[in-house]
């Protein structure tokens, strides 16, 4: 049985972390609003560069002479990975989805016979990947330091991808990151950025014909497939730092409650320790009026 | 003049301009082109040079990086790699990227180095339109 004070102290502490659960929140709220705004304004270009590039692979795609991004090496041998998580914890479950995606496609292709390399964009996913998948990793980055991000930001991840693509040191790249739905779900997504797939809508080729290019098909082609990379992951990563906020937001409103539940249950229990003190005294005074 | 085009600066973080223009400038790889109303379907990738959109006699002008232009359907969407407005635009950040895509040149393979001397030249061209 705690002592009375023991209960004061443990309601006290309850009551400082709903403190700080509950300015997370509202911090993670505000964030939220910032980082849908920027996904937002991203998307009229992404849109247009997946329509244009849409267009142009479906003609160029049986070409023989089509980009190696866009065809691929011909070989599937060698998958690079890159995990896209949070810099960042306490959101929920919002790392863990995108590292448990991330293992099971990894562990899927080292069954296959296949190799994997892994590249870990944000530390806490890293952390989580670093138990069973280490020896597959070959590079981070790092944003912790970046405050707002920006375009830079991705095409310095895509450059150092394409660097690689070039390099020849694989022949498949599989983006993983968080797609934001709303605050309360976000969905782990795992998107293949080389060789680059776009979606087959129906009847969109209808603006392809009558085009006239300047300079060539092919080269417009092979000029845009590699800002396309930049585009994808720059989109991948706006994404996931709206997911990280809305997850983000979800964790702290639930560890507020459940810390103002405790601290209902703490009264309750503190009250009654209270009463009994008092009873207790009660009784020690009238037995002893009692027995004079 | 009465049809006009409706024009729209997109760069990868947000859109930055928009709205009906009588005329629309753009730095073309293979030369500039103008696009006016009824112009036939088109695209072409960027070099590092001015968009100048012009309406109702007024010329607004933008430096962009590259990228590239869409015309279609009375509509030019120019997608830019960056983009800055010419009254926004500094000698130190024209020297930046100067100084990015001579590094690139620098390292560019045999066979991209025509496309990375250009690139370093455009730029210097553009230093000199603006006088800066």
């Amino acid at each position: 049985m705690p002592s009375l004070k023991d209960l004061k102290n443990r309601i006290n502490s309850v009551k400082s972390t709903r403190k700080i659960t509950k300015a997370m929140q509202m911090v993670a709220a505000a964030k939220l609003r910032r980082a849908q705004e920027q996904a937002e304004a991203a998307r009229p270009f992404a849109a247009r560069m997946e329509r244009v590039l849409g267009n142009l692979s479906r003609a160029a795609k049986d070409s023989p002479t089509a980009p190696r991004l866009l065809a691929g090496t011909g070989k599937e041998d060698v998958h690079l990975l890159i995990v896209a998580t949070a810099e960042r914890g306490l959101c929920g479950g919002f790392n863990s989805s995108i590292v448990k995606l991330a293992k099971q496609h990894a562990e899927r292709l080292i069954n296959e016979g296949k190799t994997v390399k892994i590249m870990t964009v944000g530390k806490k996913g890293r952390e989580q990947l670093k138990r069973d998948l280490s020896k597959h990793f070959v590079h981070h980055v790092d944003l912790s330091a970046v405050k707002r991000l920006g375009y830079g930001d991705a095409a310095g991840i895509a450059h150092d991808v394409l660097a690689r693509f070039d390099a020849g040191e694989f022949d498949v790249a599989t983006l993983f990151f968080s797609r934001f739905q709303s605050v309360l779900t976000q969905e782990p997504t795992a998107q293949r950025l080389i060789p680059a797939s776009f979606e087959e809508k129906e009847g969109a080729d209808d603006g392809a014909t009558g085009y006239e290019y300047e300079p060539s098909e092919e080269e417009i082609l092979a000029d845009l497939l590699p800002r396309n990379v930049g585009v994808q992951v720059f989109t991948g990563l706006l994404e996931n730092a709206a997911s990280e906020q809305g997850a983000r937001m979800t964790a702290m409103d639930n560890a507020t409650r459940n810390a103002g539940e405790m601290i209902d249950k703490l009264t309750i229990q503190y009250n009654r320790s209270r009463q009994a003190a008092i009873t207790k005294e009660l009784i020690e005074i009238i037995s002893g009026a009692e027995a004079l | 003049m009465a049809e006009k085009l409706e024009f729209e600066l997109v760069s990868p973080e947000r859109r930055l301009a928009g709205g009906p223009a009588d005329q629309v400038t753009i730095p073309g790889m293979e030369g500039d082109l103008t696009a006016m109303a009824q112009h036939a379907p088109f695209l072409t990738t960027l070099r590092p040079g001015i968009v100048t959109v012009t309406e109702a006699g007024k010329a607004e002008e933008f430096f962009v990086t590259g990228g590239f232009a869409e015309v279609s359907d009375n509509t030019v969407s120019v997608l830019a790699e960056e983009a800055v407005a010419r009254g926004d635009l500094s000698r130190e950040w024209l020297d930046a990227r100067i100084q990015s895509a001579e590094q690139e040149l620098a390292d560019a393979a045999e066979d991209r180095k025509m496309a990375a001397g250009q690139r370093v030249m455009d730029f210097r061209n553009v230093l000199g339109i603006l006088s800066l």
